[in-house]
């Protein structure tokens, strides 16, 4: 694809990547690159994604902008979480955004998006505002699902959240992806699950459902090496999430690398477009934070494993790293982004903070479609409260 | 508006506590009730001050001990579990006998239903009761089923299954639910809930030994904040029997797990405000449950409010009252009243107008008087 003689270019990179440049005629930025990923594992399949992977300047940018804006956003709700004005439960993705910035980036608009409770990055990318993410942390009425779900349950269109149950999304995912193809309109869903979920049976129900059936759906392992604080080897018999369908195909994908998340998203969507049915993709990554907030992480690992991460495989800085050796940005763009991020989050959360809370009326709204007693039983010296619908629902 | 709601309901608060206006935003901000210690049993030998999960640990041990065919498995368990309930066990009992299991209720409750048809004591801990659904086929139609069906061949005495439950303060959908109703309605199951340290450890030896599955539904938001004195010796407090917490001669209140303490509450204001006596009731047992003790204080208080925090529709409250009305009925004074959860999903941010509080409760002996 690329010549090999611009290839050669790649030796002044200082990363082991091999990179080739385009330059623009009128600066001296490339105006577009390409790297070697890490090798795939394939499972049942004869050849998989290609490793060597081209990204163009804009969308270097693009990415970049994206994985940073997840880092931010996680960065405040943590904080958020320690002043208490978030409140319950709060998983963070920090560590883990390549993967979605990766998928969502070979995502074509038809396409549609489970995932667990690790959804907050998920939710800013199918869409939402970073200021309709944290009002429905806070709990307040500019929340992405009317301040009524929580940190777990943000949803959006094509997006079907955000699930609390773990593994319990993985069949919905897959009743998506049939969805598209009865009514044909070209779409994939990908169902995203942790490598604890993994385990859970309704995971390989499916797993056979969606094969018997061809079903276009993207199965995904996010492998972020522990579950709680079991890791995956005292979890699992088998630590090859890419297999464990059996007879549904499989790649391993160093989920670090956002443009190898990127390159096997594309060849996982031409997969199952092809009628070929569903296909499973494992992303190994690793998350910074403890599983939620209630837990430091620390005590099931140790902190130089976590620090060890931190400085030779974070998604950001590697792709920092690459794009600006690559020269397809400098060094003050990066920063001046940077800056404009900060800003945005930071407006973001203090409209958040101010945001208005929800009227009491809503603690029985949206129940059932229309109630079939008016009011909801229960008895309260206060007002009785009658069912309300809020709709309309993103799928009506 | 729900800070006017909270305006609301402080002034509504301070009506009937006139004279402690200056604990008012206490009251409304912090846990949704005061815990009241047990008594110390006078039976049983030495005590110690344990919180529930240190008692609950200590029954745990008291059960590997006693028991070397005994094995204690669910999610992060080796590691003290998320409570800490199971802490050092694994240290103390080997890694064979307290393990982690994968993520997979359905797979623990079989598991454990396959021992216990073997003879093992499965102690399976699932690690919030809102995540017990996934099991739910197992226990109702297995756990429940296998003595029944086999003749009595087999059965899974042995099995029993901890779980987390109720209001937290913060849970939202998924980590505040009480499912104790659900269970109740399959013959062949035990369920149980204790209301502190005490009867947690007594309770869980109960379900440990008891011949039939249990299930002991821990009420989470206890297990740091009640301390009771608790025996350090085995003990059990018997399953199927509920205790009257509180004597009193005008209106019985029923409740169970963290509910009990709301109510003792609620006595206690009635008591000041309306200078009427509450008998509490403390049903421990939700299966079988105490009708007889429940319906003797019924007969005495001629008025009865359940109070549960799980929704109303099918609640267990609806059990209790309809078998208090039939047994009853030419006794009571007022039809029986129910104090519970909305009919609607534990919600993440209303807990404190869902939750049936003291204040609930007290409007609710005051329309029960009225009647
Ligand atoms: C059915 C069910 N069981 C248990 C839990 C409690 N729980 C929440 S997350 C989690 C670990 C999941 O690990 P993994 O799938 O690897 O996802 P990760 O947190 O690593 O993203 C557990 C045990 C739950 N939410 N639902
Ligand atoms: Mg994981």
């Amino acid at each position: 694809m690329i010549p090999s003689c611009i290839r050669n270019v790649a030796a002044q990179s200082s990363r082991r990547n091999m990179a080739s440049f385009f330059f623009s005629k009128k600066s001296n930025y490339a105006t577009e690159a390409s790297f070697e990923t890490k090798p795939y594992r394939l499972h049942k399949l004869n050849h998989g994604p290609s490793t060597q992977v081209t990204v163009t300047r804009d969308d270097a940018i693009e990415l970049f902008k994206k994985l940073h804006t997840i880092r931010r956003i996680e960065t405040a709700a943590g904080n958020l979480y320690k002043e208490k004005i978030i409140r319950g439960f709060c998983h963070l993705y920090s560590g883990q955004e390549a993967c979605a910035v990766g998928m969502k980036a070979a995502m074509r608009p038809q396409d549609a998006v489970i995932t667990a409770y690790r959804a907050h990055g998920w939710t800013y990318l199918m869409g939402i505002e970073p200021f309709g993410v944290f009002a429905e942390l806070t709990g307040r009425q500019g929340g992405n699902a009317k301040g009524k779900g929580g940190s777990m349950h943000m949803y959006a269109k094509n997006f079907y959240g955000g699930n609390g149950i773990v593994g319990a999304q993985v069949p919905l995912g897959v009743g998506i992806a049939f969805a598209q193809k009865y009514i044909n309109n070209g779409g994939v869903c990908l169902a995203l699950y942790g490598d604890g979920a993994a385990n859970q049976g309704q995971v390989f129900e499916v797993y056979n459902m969606a094969k018997l059936w061809d079903v276009p759906c993207i199965f995904v392992c996010e492998n972020n090496g522990y579950g709680m604080g079991t890791s995956v080897e005292r979890a699992a018999a088998s630590t090859d999430y890419y297999t464990r369908g059996d007879y549904v195909p499989g790649i391993w994908i160093d989920g670090m690398d956002v443009l190898a998340v990127r390159e096997a998203t594309k060849f996982a969507i031409e997969h199952c477009t092809s009628g070929k049915g569903p296909i499973i993709m494992e992303t190994m990554t690793y998350r910074y934070s403890g599983h939620s907030m209630s837990d430091p992480g620390t005590s099931y690992r140790t902190r130089e494993e976590v620090q060890e991460v931190r400085q030779t495989r974070d998604p950001l800085t590697s792709f920092k790293e690459r794009i600006l050796n690559a020269n397809l940005v400098t060094a003050d763009e990066i920063k001046t982004i940077e800056g404009e991020i900060r800003k945005s989050v930071d407006d973001a959360v203090k409209a958040a903070k101010n945001d208005k809370e929800i009227p009491l009326s809503e603690l029985t709204a949206d129940i059932y479609t229309t109630c079939l007693e008016n009011e909801i039983r229960n008895t309260t010296p206060f007002n009785p409260l009658s069912h309300a619908r809020l709709g309309p629902a993103v799928n009506a | 508006m729900l800070s006017k709601l909270r305006t609301r309901l402080r002034s509504a608060g301070k009506k009937l506590l006139l004279s402690r206006n200056s604990n008012q935003r206490k009251h409304v901000r912090s846990a949704h009730f005061t815990y009241f210690p047990s008594e110390r049993p006078n039976t049983i030998g030495e005590t110690q001050k344990l919180n529930m999960y240190q008692a609950i640990n200590h029954a745990l041990t008291l059960a590997l001990e006693n028991d070397p065919r005994s094995v204690i498995f669910g999610e992060d368990v080796a590691f003290g579990g998320v409570f800490r309930c199971t802490m050092d066990l694994k240290k103390r009992f080997g890694a064979n006998r307290v393990f982690n299991t994968p993520l997979c209720e359905q797979g623990i409750a079989g598991f454990g239903i396959g021992l216990a048809n073997v003879g093992i004591s499965a102690i399976a801990e699932i690690q919030f009761a809102d995540y017990i659904f996934p099991a739910f086929d197992q226990l109702v139609n297995e756990a429940a089923k296998v003595r029944y069906r086999s003749g009595g061949t087999f059965d899974c005495g042995k099995l029993t299954v901890r779980a987390p439950c109720g209001a937290v303060g913060h849970g939202g959908l998924y980590h505040s639910q009480s499912p104790e109703a659900y269970f109740a309605h399959t013959p062949g199951l035990k369920i149980v809930v204790p209301r502190g340290a005490m009867h947690a450890k007594g309770l869980l030896l109960s379900c440990i030994d008891e011949p039939d599955p249990c299930i002991i539904f821990e009420p989470k938001i206890l297990y740091r904040t009640a301390v009771d004195e608790v025996p350090l010796a085995h003990y059990k407090i018997e399953i199927g029997k509920a205790e009257v917490v509180r004597k009193g001669n005008t209106v019985t209140l029923v409740g169970w797990g963290t509910q009990v303490h709301v109510l003792l509450e609620v006595a206690d204001l009635v008591q000041e405000k309306l200078n009427v006596s509450c008998e509490v009731i403390d049903l421990i047992s939700i299966l079988p449950w105490d009708a007889e003790l429940v319906c003797k204080s019924a007969r005495k208080t001629g008025r009865v409010i359940i109070a549960h925090e799980a929704p109303m529709t099918n609640g267990f409250g609806a059990e209790i009252a309809a078998t208090v009305q039939a047994e009853c009925f030419l006794y009571l004074e007022a039809p029986v009243q129910r104090v519970t959860g909305w009919d609607c999903p534990f919600p993440h941010i209303f807990e404190q107008f869902y939750l049936p509080d003291k204040w609930r409760c007290f409007a609710a002996v005051r329309d029960i008087l009225k009647y």
